[in-house]
This record gives structure tokens, sequence and C-alpha cells, in this order.
């Protein structure tokens, strides 16, 4: 299995029925393919849609609905559409249960780093900062290294996007939560054992004495 | 509120002019009128809008064409053509937090001053800034912020400058209707007095200074 869908897999056992839920770009976008059907939760997406759906078929985009990043979605029944002052009342506002989103780092007191590389790539934190900042839950999906560095460091060098620390950390070798200001290992991965996630952390972690593994 | 051609719609945009452009990644920007001002090559522009789009969508094609030297924009990462202007510093941009861009925009258009918002404290964003306790928990301080054009791409339009809007198209456009000195509309289709339910317009005809059919 690819690290992404692992973590997709993964973060959608988080998702409970009746969440209102904002899937940021990149492999939180998977996490909607892993949810089960029958389970009523419904997606925010931050352009101004609750409901949203899976891509249109063939012949069916409609160029007035769409994702944030501009392409074509569909709409669930039971959908509604408003403007950007709602749709940030609603995240600011703490009226979105968990908000899923990447990352470039998060250091060892769960603060995210993800809007910038300074004097490299500058895209902006589009609604990063308001959806760290107000959801009521903060869940990071993110490849535990990128080029064999650890993207978990003790203190994040990259600009913040929010002092607010997020909650869990899904990556394709561990779950980690952030409670308190420390980070724990919760699960592994099938195959990664505790040594080696470890190894791959530049941040301390708080080992409990069973660390189950993760089901994906 | 007014009928307009096209063409005389953008001849009263000065160069120099800021402007607030409606659209999410060009869903919902009044394309006609980008293209308008493209074509008379209105100079040294500022834009207030989400995004540029994508180089050849929307607010992207004013920005291939160096016309604007400043953008106030929550996300510019689809549109490397930003980014480089930004970077070779012949443009200015400014990354306001989404929620935070909406938020101000929204106050300069209902007369308050600015918000006060937790968005953005302890990072980058509040440099500068002054910030507010209020039951212990920090806000910043963000000033409002107005434009001399608002562009606004509307769904429909009655013949008294009524709005709606269709879909995700309507994101930021009907907040800076509010905000502009002169409010420019472009719809997709105007109709009859009374098409659209009272309860169905977002935008009232009163922030309407100028209506365009998209044609």
């Amino acid at each position: 299995m690819e690290p992404q869908e692992i973590i997709a897999r993964r973060v959608a056992r988080e998702l409970k029925a009746g969440m209102l839920v904002n899937l940021g770009i990149g492999i939180p976008t998977l996490v909607a393919n892993f949810i089960p059907k029958e389970l009523p939760i419904f997606f925010q997406s931050e352009n101004g849609l609750i409901g949203t759906g899976p891509i249109p078929e063939l012949g069916m985009a409609d160029p007035f609905l769409t994702d944030a990043g501009g392409r074509p979605v569909t709409a669930v029944p039971g959908a509604c559409t408003f403007d950007s002052a709602m749709s940030f009342a609603l995240i600011r506002g703490g009226h979105v249960d968990v908000t899923v989103l990447g990352a470039l780092q998060v250091d060892g007191s769960g603060f995210l780093a993800n809007w910038m590389i300074p004097g490299k790539t500058v895209p902006g934190m589009g609604g990063a900062m308001d959806l760290v900042t107000g959801a009521k839950r903060v869940i990071i999906a993110m490849q535990h290294t990128a080029k064999g560095k650890p993207k978990i460091v003790k203190k994040c060098s990259l600009p913040l996007t929010s002092v607010r620390a997020i909650d869990l950390l899904v990556t394709e070798m561990a779950v980690i939560a952030f409670s308190e200001g420390c980070a724990t290992l919760l699960e592994t991965a099938p195959g990664v054992s505790v040594e080696q996630v470890i190894a791959a952390t530049e941040a301390t972690l708080r080992i409990p004495n069973t660390v189950p593994q993760m089901t994906i | 509120m007014k009928n307009v051609s096209l063409e005389d719609a953008v001849n009263i945009i000065p160069d120099g002019a800021s402007l607030m452009i409606g659209g999410f990644m060009g869903v919902g920007t009044p394309e006609p009128l980008i293209d308008e001002i493209a074509r008379q090559k209105k100079r040294n522009l500022t834009v207030i809008a989400n995004d540029t789009a994508f180089p050849g969508r929307g607010i992207g094609k004013l920005i291939s064409a160096k016309l604007v030297s400043r953008t106030i924009a929550s996300h510019i990462g689809l549109n490397p053509e930003t980014q480089q202007q930004m970077i070779d510093g012949t443009m200015v941009v400014d990354l306001v937090p989404q929620g935070t861009l909406i938020e101000r925009i929204r106050a300069g258009g209902a007369g308050l001053g600015g918000i006060l918002t937790p968005t953005g404290v302890g990072t980058v964003v509040a440099e500068g800034k002054p910030s507010f306790d209020i039951d212990g928990r920090k806000y910043l301080i963000e000033a409002a912020l107005k434009a001399d054009f608002a562009l606004v791409g509307a769904f429909l339009a009655d013949y008294l400058g009524n709005l709606s809007y269709a879909l995700t198209s309507r994101n930021f456009n009907p907040v800076i209707a509010m905000a502009g000195a002169t409010t420019i509309v472009c719809a997709e289709y105007i109709v009859p007095v009374g098409v659209i339910p009272p309860d169905n317009v977002i935008t009232p005809a009163a922030l309407v200074d100028y209506l365009v059919a998209k044609g």
C-alpha cells in the first residue's frame, strides 16, 4: 500500500457520523475515498459549500460547482452553499468538527508549519490559519519524513500556521497525539517498530507501555 | 444603477485604481470585465481578491499582462507567475489569512474600522499589529479594507440590479459588493424584476452602480 493510502485510511477512521469535516489539499483530500458510503458525514469546502460530493461523471461538470482548487465537484443531498464570510464564520467560529490538513513540519509541542518556505515557495496560507485556529479538532495527515529528513521536529524552523497545537498526527509510520504540550506515540503502522518511529522522528516522543498496531 | 456596455464600464476605471475582484480560483470572477481591463491595458492596479487564479484565467490574465503592482490575497500557490513577479520584486504581494481577508472586506463595507480575530496570533501575520485581550483570549486588530471598485460576478441580475449567485461562484462576490466605492456587476443573465424572489436576493440593488450583461 502506498504511504498516502495508509495515511488516508487511518485518518478516515477518525471521522464519525454527523460530523462536519474540512479536508485540505493533497493527502487529506484522499480521506473522503475511505469513508463508508452509508456514514452521514458532511464535507465543507472553504469556497462556500457544505455537502461536497465526488467528482462528477463525464459531461456532468458544472462550472459553478467547484472545490477549493477550482475543480468541478458534485453536491450531495442536503448540501448548501454560502459566501466566504459564512464559510469562515463556520471555520473560525468552532462549527467545523474536524479539519484534516497537510504539513511541512510538526514540532514536539504540536505546533504546525504548512504555508511557506521562506525564499523558496510562498503559496500563502489560504484558509489554513483560520482552520487550525477555529476547528474543534485538528488532524494532520502527512508523510513521516521528506527525502529521508524528519518532518516531526523539536521546534518548527518554518513560519508557524498557528500557536494552537494540533490534536492528532497520522503518518504512514505512526499515529501521534498531542496533549498537554507533549507528543505521545499512540500506534505504529503494520510492520513498523517503535524503534523505527523514534529513529525517523526528531522530536521527543512519549512512549506508553503498550503501543498497538494501526488499523487500516 | 446604470446599465452600461462592457467598454464603458471599464472606461471609468483609471490607472492606479484599487479593485476588489470576486471569484475563487476564477470561479465567480466576472471574466468579461477582466478581459476588457486587459484589452484597455489599465496599469498599476491594486488587486484585492482571494487568489490570483491560474495563468490564462480570471485575475491570472491581469497578472500575465503585468498590469498589477500590488496584490492582497490569501493564496497565490496555483499561479506561478504571481509568485515569480513577487520574487522579482515587480509586484508587492500581501498574504492575508482567508477568513481575515473576507472579514476585513466585510468590515470595510459595513462601516466598521476593523475586526478582532484570533487567527494569526503568535505567527508572522501578527507582526506590527496591535492585539487585544477579551475573556483571557488574545485577538489581533485587523483594519477594514475598501477599494475604489468592486468587480462582482453574479448569476442573475434583475433590471434594477438585485443579484443572486450560483452555487460556489458566490464566494467573495456579495461581500466585495459592499466594500467598493463603485460596484460594477457582470451577470450571467439579466432577468425581469420579480424573477428573483425577494428571499433569494443576496445583494440588494442599492449596492450596485453599474450592470453589464455577460453577453
